[in-house]
């Protein structure tokens, strides 16, 4: 098996080390002609320049979902086959999906100003993505709080876990309640279809994104097993774990 | 700490009844989360005008918001003394899961303060201005809701468990869970006061009710038995 293969931390760095320049690349290859893409391409009849926003905004929201659904597929992995390497990959993609959520909800603000007219409006989508936020946040506080590396590890699976089976949930139910109180319909930004025009910057944009993930990610998980292995050797030679 | 006088018959009753028994003593525990409630509920005419029309338009979203809040008061010491003075230790090599032993106690953590705070739900409700009639489904959506938020407040009580700040920590991780209980339970109260049909919002919270029953142990048996490793 490739994967359990690779779960030998010492493996994967190995492995992945090359790759990381690879990445990196492409992730910057992509935002360049991504960005170009975005500018070259036509103004929205209705929105003018400001649809723009749309090609930051929208692949960081898919990036905010994807995130978590990595985050929680790790943590499955670290909670049932106790792999250390999983654990580390979680924690590694927490503050990274904070910061793609954080991205969309304020590139998202930005937007609505000049569309809507307002910076914030409690519909039912921005409401569920200010709740994964704060989701985002809750893990990392709580794997900070916890001094024991593997019971931090498994508390915060288990958290993540009642989070994903959650998630949906609260996704319904803030739809649920966005339908109970919207009065006065919001002119919604996303038309029946969009535009190929529109559809290529989107998309490469989305990988360009999903790249700087990918590379972001290998870096934390690297930056995580080091430290381990660093507070490791610390303890082994008497000192107490993180203290100075 | 209660010693516990397990009659070997029953070591469940045991439990719930020594564990309902220091939910009463803890501290004033319910006197404590009535007393919270309660002047949560004074301060908002104080910061939102005493306005009869205001007050009762928002009053049955209102009190379900101070339920929740109310429901967090007490979860940091629900299971943390035993796990400091080894009571779980014990309890692990007992007859009893640790799920249903944590299912035990959030039980009668429920019994000591949501049960209390559920039967202040509809006399707030009214005082606020909410109309009469509204006290039957008042009080049974606050029991199922409060039901929920002990059982979900429980497993956020579990995972901190051993970490170094315990009550806000499990304040953030366990509101956005109680989003949907408090979305489902205004709303019932919001379709009862405005004569919509109330059958959707209470079956739903019904649904997360029995959600909560259903994962909440199984969340806690987990994060107990890493605690204690």
């Amino acid at each position: 098996m490739i994967i359990s293969w690779l779960a030998n931390p010492d493996r994967f760095s190995k492995v992945f080390a090359p790759v990381r320049p690879w990445v990196a690349g492409l992730s910057l290859v992509l935002f360049a002609w991504g960005l170009y893409l975005c500018f070259a391409s036509p103004e929205d009849y209705q929105q003018g320049d400001t649809v723009r926003i749309m090609y930051i905004h929208v692949p960081a929201a898919w990036m905010a979902l994807f995130t978590y659904l990595v985050m929680g597929v790790a943590s499955f992995f670290g909670l049932i086959f106790r792999h250390a390497l999983a654990d580390a990959a979680a924690k590694a993609a927490a503050p990274i999906g904070a910061v793609f959520t954080a991205l969309a909800l304020i590139t998202g603000s930005l937007w609505g100003k000049p569309m809507w007219g307002t910076w914030w409006e409690w519909d039912g989508r921005m409401t569920s993505v200010l709740v994964l936020f704060l989701f985002y946040i809750g893990y990392i506080a709580l794997h900070a709080s916890i001094e024991d590396e593997q019971r931090a590890a498994k508390s915060t699976a288990i958290l993540a876990l009642i989070g994903l089976i959650n998630l949906p949930i609260i996704k319904f139910s803030v739809d649920w309640w966005n339908t109970l109180h919207q009065g006065a319909s919001v002119f919604r930004p996303d038309g029946p279809t969009v535009a190929p025009s529109m559809l290529w910057p989107l998309l490469v944009m989305a990988l360009a994104y999903k790249a700087l993930f990918v590379w972001l990610w290998l870096i934390r998980i690297d930056t995580e097993i080091l430290s381990r292995k660093y507070n490791g050797l610390r303890a082994r030679l008497g000192f107490r774990e993180g203290g100075a | 700490m209660g010693e516990l006088k397990a009659s070997p018959a029953s070591p469940s009753l045991a439990l719930l009844k020594r564990d309902l028994g220091l939910s009463l003593a803890r501290g004033g525990g319910p006197v404590l989360a009535a007393g919270f409630y309660l002047t949560l509920m004074a301060m908002v005419p104080l910061s939102l005008g005493p306005e009869a029309q205001t007050l009762s338009k928002i009053a049955p979203g209102l009190t379900w918001l101070c339920l929740a809040l109310a429901s967090l008061l007490s979860l940091e010491r629900l299971f943390e003394r035993d796990y400091e003075d080894g009571v779980f230790d014990l309890l692990r090599t007992g007859p009893l899961a640790l799920e249903w032993v944590a299912f035990l106690k959030c039980l009668a953590q429920w019994l000591g303060t949501g049960l209390i705070l559920s039967l202040m739900t509809p006399v707030v409700m009214i005082l606020l201005g909410a109309p009469v009639g509204v006290a039957g489904l008042a009080l049974v959506a606050a029991l199922i809701g409060s039901l929920s938020f002990a059982l979900i407040g429980g497993a956020g009580a579990s995972l901190t468990l051993g970490s170094r700040k315990g009550g806000v920590l499990i304040a953030l991780l366990v509101l956005p869970f109680y989003v949907p209980p408090v979305i489902f339970g205004a709303g019932l109260m919001q379709a009862f006061v405005t004569g919509a049909p109330v059958f959707q919002a209470l079956s739903l919270l019904c649904a997360y009710g029995l959600f909560a029953l259903a994962l909440g142990p199984i969340a806690m048996g987990a994060a107990l038995r890493s605690a204690l490793n």
